[in-house]
């Protein structure tokens, strides 16, 4: 039987098949950095190599979904398998978080790495135990302390980052355009207080 | 309209569920950690309760501002513990309250965001798990050895070792010799001084004639009297004391 050359002979592909390969077997994101080491390969090869994968595992075409996500790259499902990934899986990391734990969750991604004390100050409860939840579930971790003894500091994880499908914490939106400023508050406070007659 | 029974709000916080009252009693026995207790919720509960009542309950409302008032500052101070307390003139306190609320709104909205966010990302399903195990690595490089040397560290190591001494077992005079000497004793003298008695023995000698006579207190048949620590031991009969 005659091989087929064009797989056989064109390098970039050969080195997205070895990048696929590593890929599925990772069962978190790979950095360029990472994948570029495991290859043996210069970067900018590998990233061209990604690009041609990711063309070919793209939601509509493939099973398998290849993206960017939490400052690597990674396989997942594609949302046509959502279903039937659902009644054969769970996802117990992001399922039933309350209320506090997004709160929380969002100081920390936010204003990461900050202390108890700090989400404290924020929220106006004590955060001990939705602070311990989202470690437990993996989806912020320790990330030092401030000085010698000081309050231990908490970030996201990769994770996290993963779950709400972010590239980065940078695809956040800005903190200053999804909440009303104190100005704004001031003026809704001192017109209560009029219409009360205080 | 009857009056709202502040004591009896029933509550249903994350960190409480019962009585206003009951929360209250555990609070002051330190039996409920306050900062973990969402006072916002308690009010958000009066205000329920009073709605639904025509009128308003004057008397209802000015406890439940006292008590709550009195949950907040125990519980601010439970959360900034050792922080001064700066008085602020009210346009001061005016500012921070609004910074305050304003930094607490953009968290909330930050938070709403990532729900909406969770909830658009429900199909996203991914493979987590520990990692698949890290090569091996190169085995530590030990230079050549000769297995003759091995053998004779073996052999070393393989000699009998000595046999314990056990010369000093036969060296303990029996409990009994003691006994009947210090009875002999007492019967002559009535009394004695234990460290004179037993100058002249060995060691080992003077320990079994101490086991003998703590054998004889036990018994009942001395009175053993020390002055002070490392004083000289007085024996005596009972009937000689």
């Amino acid at each position: 039987m005659q091989p087929d050359l064009r797989l056989i002979e064109n390098p970039l592909d050969r080195l997205a098949r070895v990048l696929e390969g590593v890929l599925v077997v990772a069962s978190r994101p790979l950095s360029l950095d990472e994948l570029a080491e495991a290859a043996g390969e210069d970067p900018e090869r590998v990233e061209t190599a990604l690009g041609l994968l990711a063309g070919r595992f793209r939601e509509g075409r493939s099973g398998i979904v290849l993206e960017q996500v939490a400052g690597g790259w990674a396989f997942r499902a594609a949302r046509e398998a959502a279903g039937a990934c659902g009644r054969l899986f769970d996802r117990p990391v992001a399922r039933g978080l309350s209320a506090a734990a997004m709160e929380t969750l969002a100081v920390i991604a936010y204003l990461g790495p900050v202390s108890r004390p700090e989400i404290a100050r924020l929220r106006g409860v004590a955060a001990d135990s939705a602070v311990a939840g989202l470690v437990e579930r993996g989806l912020v971790a320790e990330a030092g302390r401030a000085g010698e003894g000081g309050a231990v500091h908490y970030e996201t994880t990769p994770l996290f980052e993963r779950v709400f499908g972010l590239a980065g914490r940078e695809e956040l939106p800005d903190l200053d355009d999804v909440g009303a400023d104190a100005g704004e508050i001031r003026a809704r406070l001192e017109s209560i207080a009029e219409r009360r007659g205080a | 309209m009857t009056g709202i029974a502040v004591r009896d709000l029933p509550l249903d916080l994350d960190a409480f569920q019962g009585p206003f009252d009951l929360l209250l009693t555990l609070v002051l026995r330190d039996e409920l950690e306050l900062p973990d207790v969402e006072v916002a919720e308690i009010v958000v509960a009066f205000v329920e309760r009073a709605a639904d009542r025509d009128a308003l309950d004057l008397a209802a409302c000015g406890e439940f501002l006292v008590l709550v008032a009195a949950l907040l500052e125990l519980k601010a101070r439970e959360l900034f513990p050792g922080e001064e307390v700066v008085d602020l003139d009210p346009e001061e306190a005016a500012d921070e309250l609004a910074e305050r609320l304003a930094a607490y709104r953009r968290v909330r909205a930050a938070a709403g965001w990532l729900e909406e966010r969770l909830a658009g990302e429900g199909e996203r399903w991914f493979r987590v798990g520990p990692p698949p195990v890290a090569p091996a690595r190169a085995p530590v490089e030990v230079p050549a050895q000769d297995p003759a040397h091995l053998g004779a560290a073996i052999r070393r190591l393989a000699v009998e070792p000595p046999a314990p001494s056990l010369r000093h077992m036969g060296t303990f005079p029996p409990v009994s010799q003691f006994l009947s000497r210090f009875r002999a004793v007492l019967s002559r003298r009535g009394r004695f001084l234990f460290d004179r008695e037993v100058a002249r023995l060995s060691r080992v000698e003077q320990a079994v004639a101490f086991l003998a006579l703590l054998e004889l207190r036990k018994a009942g048949e001395v009175t053993i009297t020390q002055l002070a620590p490392f004083e000289p031991i007085s024996v005596c009969s009972p009937t000689s004391a």
